[in-house]
């Protein structure tokens, strides 16, 4: 059987190219370097070697194995401990080969002493995973209320954040209620508590916004706030959420999943309550606006009224311009019709005295009469000397 | 939380002056009604800026009792 196996693969030789080895180291690489490109592999150093050029030469190795690594100096420069044999780390990179050897090995980018970087491959995976549920999307943050009427400060009862936190908010203004909600911040007990401790803040609707806060430390203490016990409880909070868990630097899962992440303590009690002077800053700044609106506006009504006083007074004189007009061609009219220009052109008018009765026939006079008569400028008094009707 | 307060709050109060504020600065009231809100102004900043001396705060600490949960001044 063995054999016959042997006998028929040597009967086609034509039929598979020999490979230089150059080619199927080249084949190998890159099969390994397409499925390891970013590898956390954990292990202990051995044969450690910090090679004249910078760059560290070294083997991981655990009972049963060992994997040949390389750190070069630019990776390795900003190591934060010192490497030696036996040391127990976690290193992150990607398996490539040393073609000149014919060896495969890990090219390490980042390495931590085992505990932290359990840790943080921890933190990773849980960012990762959490970050692709959506838990940190900037969609679903709840806005921060303007004027918070009760807080809530989820920290330790002895820590240094919480006096931080009360210092800030004594020198602001707040008709506020502070609920402050013990918890622990560290060790076992922690990160169930502080979720409990949310999700009791949430059911009994105890304020209006909270402040979840711990101050500086490593991040093994800091750790409960990287549980996804806690993330999960954040996320379903109803109520806004401002993190504030250690130093500025500090980065917690916690703050990616909070509704708005303080650098410090003292920075989350800055963002929920306004400072006095801004207040009243503000209300100074309303009144000036309101009084320069109001006042600013008497003089235009008092120029508005102003024009229409000028303009009627324009109307006016106008009105009686044209009536005056109107008048002086009426009378003018009256002139034209009117006796006095027709005594003007010659004519007169005869009254019989003494009752000035007006003569219209030759026959209502006799010889003897006194008569008046009419002209345009005065009048003429006369006796009738002869009646020729 | 559970008082009942007779006087305005100083967030509503706030909010209020700036409506106002709006409506002076819009323009187009007439005088008398722009006296009332100037005057209406007026009074509500005043009561904000004697809210902001007066407030204070209360702060609590909540406790856990075996049956439920206490709050404790």
């Amino acid at each position: 059987m063995a054999l016959k196996y042997v006998l028929e693969k040597e009967a086609t030789p034509a039929a598979q190219k020999a490979l230089s080895v150059a080619e199927i180291t080249r084949n190998i690489r890159f099969l390994l370097e397409k499925g390891f490109t970013n590898v956390w592999v954990e292990g202990e150093i051995s044969n450690f070697k910090s090679h004249s050029s910078g760059h560290m030469y070294f083997s991981l190795k655990d009972d049963q194995a060992q994997l040949g690594c390389v750190m070069f100096q630019r990776d390795n420069h900003s190591l934060s401990f010192e490497p030696v044999d036996g040391t127990q780390v976690v290193c992150f990179g990607r398996i490539s080969v040393y073609s000149q050897r014919g060896q495969y090995q890990l090219y390490v980018e980042r390495m931590e002493p085992k505990g932290l970087g359990a840790l943080q491959l921890k933190f990773k995976k849980l960012q990762q995973k959490l970050r692709e549920e959506g838990l940190f999307d900037e969609a679903r943050k709840r806005p921060i209320p303007y004027l918070a009427r009760r807080i809530a400060i989820v920290t330790s009862q002895d820590g240094a954040a919480l006096q931080d936190i009360l210092n800030v908010l004594d020198r602001r203004f707040s008709s506020a209620n502070i609920l402050i909600c013990p918890v622990p911040v560290q060790g076992a007990q922690a990160a169930p508590d502080i979720a409990a401790m949310i999700d009791q803040l949430n059911a009994e609707s105890l304020a209006d916004v909270m402040i979840l806060a711990r101050g500086g430390g490593s991040l093994e203490d800091l750790w409960a706030f990287n549980e996804e016990s806690v993330a999960r409880a954040i996320f379903n909070s109803q109520m806004p959420i401002i993190s504030a868990v250690g130093h500025e630097t500090d980065f917690t899962i916690a703050d990616f999943v909070a509704d708005l992440r303080a650098p410090t303590p003292s920075a989350a009690a800055e963002l929920v309550l306004p400072r006095r002077e801004d207040l009243l800053a503000r209300i100074a700044e309303l009144k000036g606006r309101a009084a320069q609106a109001f006042l600013a506006d008497i003089p235009n009504r008092f120029q508005r009224l102003d024009e229409i006083r000028r303009s009627l007074a324009v109307l006016l004189r106008n009105q009686v311009q044209s009536k005056k007009q109107a008048a002086a061609r009426l009378v003018g009219k009256l002139d034209v019709l009117g006796p006095l220009a027709t005594l003007k052109r010659g004519f007169s008018v005869t009254l019989k005295l003494p009752g000035e009765g007006i003569v219209l026939s030759a026959h209502s006079a006799k010889t003897g009469d006194e008569i008046k008569t009419k002209l345009h400028d005065g009048w003429l008094k006369s006796r009738i000397t002869e009646v020729n009707p | 939380m559970s008082e009942v307060k007779k006087e305005i709050e100083f967030e509503t109060a706030l909010k209020k002056l700036e409506i106002i504020v709006d409506n002076l600065e819009g323009g187009d009231l007439t005088l008398e009604a722009a006296l009332k809100q100037y005057e209406e102004g007026v009074r509500l900043a005043d009561i904000c800026s004697k809210r902001l001396s007066e407030a204070e705060k209360k702060v609590e600490v909540l406790m856990k009792t075996s049956g439920g949960k206490t709050k404790k001044k």
